[in-house]
């Protein structure tokens, strides 16, 4: 570009008048970074799923696309859709309406607040694994909990809280609720509260402000809220592995994904379901982020 | 907000004791979780009471030894600190002209780095694995580093852009009327006034990096394993996995890194404010 400029002066300059000069320079290594280690992996996988093996050629027909008749033909592939949205889906809507009451009742300022967010926010730092441990030991046969309603002639029999859906599903909410929290309580307190304020004063009750005021103005952070923890609950990999029934109940998309790549080393099928879970996770997140537009965007009165 | 500790009754009403209880029963749940992990690696048996027979720290040294942990730690560090130093050198410039430039396809360029952020990790880690592999480049330590540059640059991205709007552009101007350079703007001006957006973001990179598991776990091997892939890889071995306690003992180790990650982060940022700036730009 410096070589066209120096022919011609007004070139450049037309050209940084629409915003194009050398400063420009500097967004080349990010882009590079993502070029090299998105975009071409990106596009070779696409490539690799349109690669079937001779085998998968054989067995599920299709030609090309024999990868793709094998996801959605085979029912040991395919049903592990349906088994991922049947945890992410509950996991993420109970975490983010779980957050709003808590971070409602977090915003007004009292003893102790620091130490109970820090409290919320210490499981993101735990990380699936020790989580998946902790679990499978608190809440196993001989665990602390079953130990304690045993005590208390609550059960009679140990409850089965882990290696099944429910044990996956309680590491999903341990992992993916503080995330949620800390987001909505940042929505929050973007609100202006005089806005209550002046509600209050026209004498509408809590229900009401909640239900006019705070809920329209939350809603879009809700919808984004859902979406992120959507994304970090649905790629679930290794609590679906150690807390749940790996070859059952809490078969998910990125166990087979993995199975495919790392057991049967069919990269191509292997690309092929971790293309279909990308395209699963934007049929939601596109149907979510479009509900999202009909609502409310604009100021709240909060943040500058 | 503050006026609204004023009108606050006295009596709570239901609603926020049933909040209450919801909290109080998650963190049963996470104490329990992680004093029954803690416990458990230094117990010596553990079975159908309600206490393990007897203490001891052996487990530890059985862990460090069986699994080369000193090896693993000393990869898990300098994979993150790698990933931090390429991450913030690579994104930081990149925001810089995200936040202060409007030039023909912005909008594509910000849609690229976003989209490793909302895609599952495995959609693109496969894909990424298979080109590591082919390159011949599996098992490596270049390829765990690479493979996390993938979140974190346009992590770093996404954080930076909005700290770098904050600052008055007029500062930068007067710089450049006083003659400085591009580079000097950079090293002179932005960097000081940058420090606390870049620690903040090197600080949850690092995290981030450490606690990274899907990415990492599908490059890595011995001897480029980082502490989560080496916990899970005990966890999920051959024969029905490691003894329990020497996971734990791994798991204890883990979580002080991390602990100790999170302490020196919680003194320079307060996770809420970076979180909400964070939002501004996945809004749009």
């Amino acid at each position: 570009m410096s070589s066209a400029g120096r022919a011609t002066a007004s070139l450049r300059h037309r050209l940084a008048e629409r915003g194009i000069d050398s400063t420009l320079f500097l967004l080349v290594p990010g882009l590079v970074v993502a070029v090299a280690l998105f975009v071409y992996p990106f596009s070779y996988g696409i490539g690799l799923t349109i690669q079937p093996t001779a085998a998968m050629r054989e067995q599920w027909g299709g030609g090309a696309l024999a990868n793709y008749v094998a996801f959605f033909r085979d029912p040991f592939v395919f049903d592990s859709v349906w088994l991922t949205m049947r945890l992410a889906l509950p996991a993420a809507l109970f975490n983010v309406l779980a957050s709003v009451p808590v971070a409602m009742v977090l915003r007004h300022r009292f003893r102790g607040k620091r130490l109970l967010t820090s409290l919320l926010v210490l499981p993101i730092t735990l990380g699936t694994v020790l989580t998946a441990q902790g679990l499978l030991i608190f809440a196993g046969r001989q665990g602390w909990i079953n130990r304690v309603l045993l005590e208390l002639g609550m059960i009679d029999e140990p409850l089965k809280l882990v290696n099944n859906y429910l044990g996956v599903m309680l590491s999903l909410i341990i992992t993916g609720f503080p995330f949620a929290f800390l987001l909505i309580s940042s929505y929050l307190s973007g609100i202006d509260p005089s806005l209550e304020q002046a509600a209050k004063t026209l004498g509408a009750g809590w229900w009401q402000r909640f239900r006019r005021i705070v809920l329209p103005l939350l809603a879009p952070g809700l919808a984004t809220t859902f979406v992120l923890t959507f994304v970090l609950a649905f790629s679930v990999f290794p609590s679906a592995r150690l807390v749940g029934d790996a070859m059952g109940e809490t078969r998910v998309m990125s166990l087979m994904a993995f199975r495919a790549f790392g057991e049967q080393n069919d990269y191509a099928m292997a690309s092929t379901i971790a293309l279909m879970m990308g395209a699963v996770e934007l049929v939601v997140v596109v149907a979510v982020l479009g509900l999202r537009s009909l609502l409310y965007r604009g100021t709240t009165g909060g943040k500058g | 907000m503050a006026t609204s500790t004023l009108e606050r009754p006295l009596a709570a009403r239901p609603s926020t004791w049933f909040v209450w209880a919801g909290m109080a029963a998650f963190g049963v749940f996470l104490l329990g979780i992680l004093v029954a992990v803690v416990v458990d690696s230094f117990g010596r048996q553990w079975f159908d009471t309600w206490l393990p027979d007897g203490l001891t720290t052996e487990r530890y040294v059985e862990a460090w030894d069986r699994f080369d942990l000193g090896e693993v730690v000393g990869v898990t560090v300098g994979v993150a600190v790698l990933v931090v130093v390429i991450s913030v050198l690579v994104g930081v410039p990149a925001a810089y002209v995200l936040a202060r430039r409007d030039f023909p396809g912005k909008r594509a360029v910000m849609l690229l780095f976003l989209l490793p952020v909302l895609m599952p990790p495995i959609t693109y880690g496969i894909p990424l694995a298979t080109v590591m592999y082919s390159f011949g480049l599996g098992r490596t330590l270049t390829a765990v580093v690479l493979v996390n540059l993938v979140p974190s640059v346009p992590f770093v991205i996404l954080t930076m852009t909005p700290f770098i709007e904050q600052i008055n552009p007029a500062i930068e101007s007067a710089a450049r009327m006083c003659g400085a350079r591009t580079r000097q703007v950079f090293t002179r001006i932005l960097a000081p006034l940058l420090v606390p957006g870049i620690l903040a973001a090197a600080i949850l990179v690092l995290v981030r990096t450490v606690g990274l598991f899907e990415l990492t776990f599908l490059v890595s091997g011995p001897g480029s394993d980082t502490l989560v892939v080496a916990i899970y890889r005990g966890m999920t071995a051959a024969g029905g996995g490691e003894a329990r306690q020497l996971i734990s003992a791994m798991s204890v180790i883990y979580t002080a890194t991390m602990l100790a990650m999170l302490v020196v982060a919680l003194r320079f940022v307060n996770p809420t404010q970076l979180v909400a700036q964070v939002k501004e730009t996945r809004d749009d």
